[in-house]
């Protein structure tokens, strides 16, 4: 599998806090790859500067062989995200946000895109509703729309299920399976909820106090480190980072 | 540059002001009272004046002028705090979008909506004032210019300050014609200031705006290289300006600024 996203040696210290120290890894076409770890290890900032919004100390993200410092602009064309924090200006409405950031992702035949789109994520009745006036789950389909509208070859989620219902969540990481399967894209998808990222992920990164601790599949990882179930691994990370730091 | 992508936020601003009265009404409002309230002052003091002198002109063209340029400056903030009070700036900034692209779908959505105020300006004040600038034809052309040029300057240099300190530094940017009105010698010549505000005033392009009015309504011939200087000035300072929030964005990328940015997290 080609590589679409290739991080290397990254790391960003703010003064004397180090929040990302020296990860690499990759993400290629058609994987998902689940980013984990306790709050503060360091997922959002690797999100942050694969999205171009944070400059790293030091280290490199090439998307899909675009290097990110060299040319932001042509990387992140091929990017897309997500995420719980970032909503879609709520003073618009759902079909004005598809047409806006449509545009900015230069997405052709775009009307018809935005029509696919609303079909898929079950948001027609929607289309001339402000965005800030819809509930937290439907923000999300609509983020989540948004997201998928240029096909990317990277889709970044920032814990992209967090305000669904179960039904919902479920037809969401469907789709996301879907585009993975049809478009080759590769996505990088953090979230705390374990029994998602076994039912979704191909691989999973560990993090903890901004490295990577553990790598491997979500579904055979638990019983290497002699735990039951991957939540069970995670807290075991979570509060003793240490004891697998030294292996 | 991508047009595409200038063009969606240009669209963006149309979509807001479609769909918003509260956003329009102010683009007529506040100038239209501005025009009625000067007209009616320059129309008293032409009645007790006994120079003979008419004020139409120099004073309320002035304020005319003077309403084109504020509405060109806050055309470009307005359209950046669209995107700080809606917390749009992560989606906006972590897309292909390049700060020029950016800056200049700001810029033209300020060119459409000071044109909308000045073309409302200009109705009221020659159906109801007599007031015409059309009589002064391309003559006019460069007075515009040099004031779109420094509203354009200081729209980006505000939304550089907001940028950079946060949704409550809006109430930094909004006094800032007020501040400079006195300087900018609007219903004045330069020779009323005191000597140390003619300097401050002779690094302000509306100043040499303003004297070339008074010239042209007096009846002289206006000095073109008074214009000149006002329009290299104006030029220097949208190029500081770009470079300003170039700088601040760049800022804000290597601490994670943008990354936190909303209107909440920041005081």
């Amino acid at each position: 599998m080609s590589s679409t996203l290739s991080v290397r040696d990254l790391r960003k210290s703010y003064s004397n806090v180090v929040a990302v120290d020296g990860v690499s890894f990759d993400v290629a076409g058609g994987e998902i790859v689940g980013l984990l770890g306790p709050n503060g290890a360091g997922k959002t900032t690797i999100i942050n500067v694969i999205l171009g919004v944070l400059d790293p100390t030091a280290g490199s993200a090439r998307i899909a062989g675009e290097n990110l410092a060299g040319n932001r602009s042509r990387a992140l064309a091929h990017t897309n995200f997500a995420a719980v924090y970032a909503s879609l200006p709520g003073n618009l409405t759902v079909w004005e946000n598809l047409r806006f950031f449509g545009m900015i992702y230069e997405v052709k035949n775009l009307t018809q895109r935005i029509e696919a789109s609303l079909k898929e994520f079950g948001l027609e009745r929607f289309r001339d509703v402000k965005c800030g006036v819809l509930s937290s789950g439907e923000q999300t389909r609509v983020s989540l729309a948004k997201a998928l509208l240029n096909r990317p070859r990277l889709l970044l989620l920032d814990e992209p299920t967090a305000s669904l219902d179960p039904a919902t969540a479920r037809d969401v990481r469907e789709i996301i399976r879907e585009f993975v399967s049809r478009d080759r894209g590769g996505v990088l998808w953090t979230s705390h909820n374990m029994y998602e990222v076994e039912d979704v992920c191909d691989r999973v990164l560990f993090l903890s106090r901004g490295k990577i601790l553990l790598e491997g599949d979500p579904k055979t990882l638990p019983r290497e480190h002699r735990k039951t179930s991957l939540e069970e691994l995670f807290i075991s990370i979570a509060r003793e980072p240490l004891a697998l730091e030294g292996r | 540059m991508s047009l595409s992508r200038t063009a969606a936020i240009v669209l963006r601003q149309y979509y807001l002001l479609r769909g918003s009265p509260t956003r329009i009404l102010p683009l007529v409002v506040w100038v239209s009272i501005d025009i009625i309230l000067w007209g009616l002052i320059t129309r008293y003091l032409n009645s007790v004046a006994s120079s003979g002198i008419n004020f139409v002109p120099s004073l309320l063209g002035a304020v005319l002028l003077w309403d084109f340029f504020i509405r060109v400056m806050q055309g470009v903030t307005t359209a950046f705090f669209e995107d700080v009070c809606s917390r749009s700036l992560l989606n906006v900034f972590a897309s292909p979008i390049k700060l020029p692209e950016y800056l200049g779908g700001l810029v033209i959505s300020s060119i459409a909506t000071s044109a909308f105020g000045l073309a409302v300006m200009q109705l009221l004040a020659s159906t109801i004032f007599g007031l015409s600038f059309f009589k002064y034809g391309a003559a006019l052309i460069p007075f515009l210019l040099v004031l779109f040029l420094f509203g354009i300057a200081l729209g980006v240099f505000g939304s550089a300050i907001v940028l950079r300190f946060g949704p409550s530094a809006e109430w930094l940017i909004w006094p800032i014609p007020a501040l400079l009105s006195p300087f900018a010698a609007v219903f004045y010549p330069l020779s009323a200031l005191p000597m140390w505000m003619q300097y401050v005033a002779r690094l302000l392009p509306p100043s040499y705006v303003f004297e070339s009015v008074r010239a042209i309504v007096a009846g002289h011939a206006t000095r073109g290289d008074g214009l000149v200087a006002g329009a290299g000035l104006a030029a220097l300072y949208i190029l500081l300006a770009a470079a300003f929030f170039t700088h601040i964005y760049k800022q804000a990328v290597r601490s994670g600024l943008i990354a936190r940015y909303s209107a909440e997290s920041l005081s």
